[in-house]
């Protein structure tokens, strides 16, 4: 899995062979319900590709999901499952509307790093407890934040109601707090892409920076891989704990601050957790940990889902097949052992027959 | 509404809530047990919710009252061949369990929504001909005082879910078959060395928890919601796992966590009802049980006996 290092070539055909037979599945599927799935994926890639668009409602969503998929990825190398995201990032969304909303009329520049920062710290706290807990308790960290997250939305949702305004939306944020571009604006036809793209690009390359070039990375490495070896090495296991999920709640903190102030530019009642954590999840499972693979992984996530609303109309499939060739996609870098199995056997019969000329 | 009313009003409320956690967290316990981490639970009860209610649109004709009890078997069904695709990535495949569990809850709701709408045309099934509703438990209703509390007009599948209960416990605790299911979750290696099957014991854990927790989501499907949509599951899955942990991965302990959370999630409903309760913000009421199951992982189980071997993959040696 994320932990694996094995041959490198193996390891980008695992993802890539993922995303084919993941294509496939939903393609049988559709085939089976009586639906045509090469008119299903035409209207999903035509539609994003020749408009500017969706093309750039689709990178405005891989934004979301770089940051999600880069904080499961930090904790994930740390050896911790934080499946809070989706509850990280809505408390990153509320705080960071929250902070724009009370302060119109600072400067733009300052309003913004501001929000956003407030949506990093929320975030981090909210994951920061859970990390705690395990540290000094032993708690179960799949289990508390899975708790948190329902916390999570019943509070947002609370003070949607009665803090931030008197019905289920917010007011929308003032222009200083927005983090639109005019110039992108324009260049995609008035999408909501913003200039979270950017920063989603800094945070990827700092990531790569922390992961491989600092001592902190390796120790959040170290503990992941070995835990015990790393704890004899002088490596304390709780801070590295604590840090790593502070760390990933605070990228999924970002992605809701960037979410609320980029994509919606304000808040509303929401009936479930947001998908961008889940999906988040599967951004990272199939770029593998590695921060680029994060990136194009989210891109192409991005595309299907946004891809996606033109299903119903042009193909007459429903919307949730984009949903299930994600799912399909991830069972299989999952069951990755199936891959390799197949990899590994049709190089050791190449080699049996170069052997034997 | 006198003290008796009152009684029983919480006593039913809770045990409708508490009946599709019941179940569901039972089946967590067998996945568990065995040694594979069934996060996939969530997903698991969407598709038994999705699958009861398909059963229960078409085949109100046939089956008539007895619709929703028959329903549950088809919940329960699908719910094992769903987890059969946990089980094969898990076990065979060698997958991460909580990689194939969130492979699991991020395709079920889409896929029920896909068949929902390729079926009915729509996202949700619209209400159901038949539900639950209500029931007296034949006799016990008519003993004093008790009987009017916690056997009159109250969930028939709460009942059920608890005799499954101290069936499970009976299973995992007092048969040949519940001892080799705990020492493959315990120490494969040592059990195999044995002669004890491990995959078929594992199969056997996750496919159990396939059904339960089809299960579970048909009750949630047929006694709650009475209908099937994308928010009629939304979490519950989780609050059985925690249910599960909370019970200490025994089966009575997780029907007692599970009867105590649908006591919590009745309260956000019934609360204005009862006295005192009636003045607690209403945030409160709905975060508490996910509080509680913080709260008494850190300070009663603290470090939680999971069985030694969970979410570890077994390689069969040759």
């Amino acid at each position: 899995m994320l932990t694996q290092s094995s041959n490198r070539l193996n390891n980008l055909l695992v993802p890539i062979l993922s995303i084919i037979l993941g294509f496939i599945f939903g393609a049988l599927l559709m085939l089976v319900f009586g639906y045509n799935p090469i008119l299903a994926y035409q209207a999903m890639l035509t539609g994003v590709f020749t408009s500017p668009y969706f093309f750039g409602e689709a990178l405005r969503q891989a934004t979301v999901l770089t940051f999600t998929g880069l904080g499961f990825a930090i904790a994930f190398k740390a050896g911790f499952f934080n499946i809070g995201i989706a509850g990280q990032v809505l408390v990153g969304w509320v705080s960071a509307i929250w902070v724009a909303l009370a302060f119109p009329d600072l400067p733009r520049i300052l309003l913004v790093t501001l929000s956003l920062l407030v949506g990093v710290i929320a975030g981090a706290v909210w994951a920061g407890m859970a990390g705690a807990l395990r540290a000094y308790f032993g708690t179960n960290e799949v289990i508390v934040t899975i708790m948190l997250n329902y916390v999570a939305l019943h509070v947002t949702n609370y003070l949607i109601r009665n803090v931030l305004s008197t019905g289920n939306t917010t007011e929308r944020i003032g222009e200083n707090a927005s983090l639109r571009l005019d110039w992108l604006t324009t260049l995609t036809a008035g999408s909501r892409l913003n200039i979270g793209l950017f920063i989603a690009i800094v945070v990827v390359a700092l990531y790569w920076v922390f992961m491989t070039q600092t001592t902190a990375g390796f120790e959040v490495r170290a503990v992941g891989l070995n835990p015990f070896a790393s704890s004899y090495a002088g490596m304390s296991a709780a801070r590295n704990i604590i840090l790593s999920m502070v760390i990933s709640g605070g990228l999924a903190g970002l992605g809701g601050a960037v979410h609320g102030l980029g994509t919606f530019g304000n808040i509303f009642t929401q009936s479930g957790l947001p998908n961008v954590g889940f999906d988040g999840i599967a951004v990272a499972l199939l770029g593998l940990g590695n921060p680029i693979g994060i990136f194009f992984s989210a891109i192409l996530f991005g595309i299907l889902e946004v891809g996606a609303g033109f299903l119903p109309n042009q193909a007459g499939v429903p919307d949730e097949m984009a949903s299930i060739v994600i799912a399909a996609i991830i069972f299989f870098v999952g069951a990755n052992y199936l891959i390799r199995f197949f990899i590994n056997k049709i190089q050791t019969n190449k080699q049996a027959t170069e052997g034997g000329e | 509404m006198d003290i008796m009313q009152l009684l029983q009003l919480i006593v039913s409320s809770s045990l409708m809530y508490a009946a599709p956690l019941i179940l569901t967290a039972l089946g967590g316990t067998f996945s568990e047990r065995a040694g594979v981490v069934n996060i996939g639970l969530e997903g698991i009860m969407v598709m038994g919710a999705f699958m009861s209610a398909i059963f229960n649109i078409q085949f109100f004709g046939t089956f008539g009252a007895m619709t929703p009890w028959v329903g549950l078997i088809a919940g329960g069904i699908i719910g094992l061949l769903f987890s059969l695709l946990h089980a094969v990535a898990t076990i065979h495949l060698r997958a991460d369990h909580i990689v194939s569990g969130t492979v699991i809850n991020l395709a079920a709701p889409a896929l029920a929504v896909f068949l929902t709408r390729a079926i009915f045309g729509a996202a949700q099934t619209g209400p159901l001909p038949r539900a639950f509703g209500r029931s007296n438990i034949f006799l016990l209703d008519r003993i004093p005082v008790i009987g009017p509390i916690f056997f009159r007009n109250t969930s028939g599948p709460a009942y059920l879910g608890i005799i499954i209960a101290v069936i499970a416990w009976f299973i995992l605790f007092k048969t040949r078959f519940g001892l080799r299911l705990r020492s493959v979750g315990e120490h494969p290696h040592a059990a195999e060395t044995l002669g004890i099957k491990v995959y078929t014991m594992k199969y056997a854990g996750v496919l159990i928890s396939g059904f339960l927790g089809g299960m579970g989501g048909a009750i949630q499907a047929q006694a709650i919601h009475n209908e099937f949509g994308i928010l009629t599951v939304a979490g519950q899955g989780f609050i059985a796992m925690a249910a599960m942990i909370f019970g200490k991965w025994n089966p009575l302990g997780a029907m007692g966590a599970a009867i105590f959370f649908g006591f919590a999630q009745s309260l956000a409903r019934i609360g204005h009802y009862i006295p005192i309760v009636q003045d607690v913000p209403g945030i409160w009421l709905q975060i508490l049980p996910y509080l509680l199951t913080i709260l008494v992982l850190v300070g009663l189980i603290g470090r939680s006996e999971a069985p030694a071997a969970i979410g570890k993959t077994y390689i069969k040696s040759k």
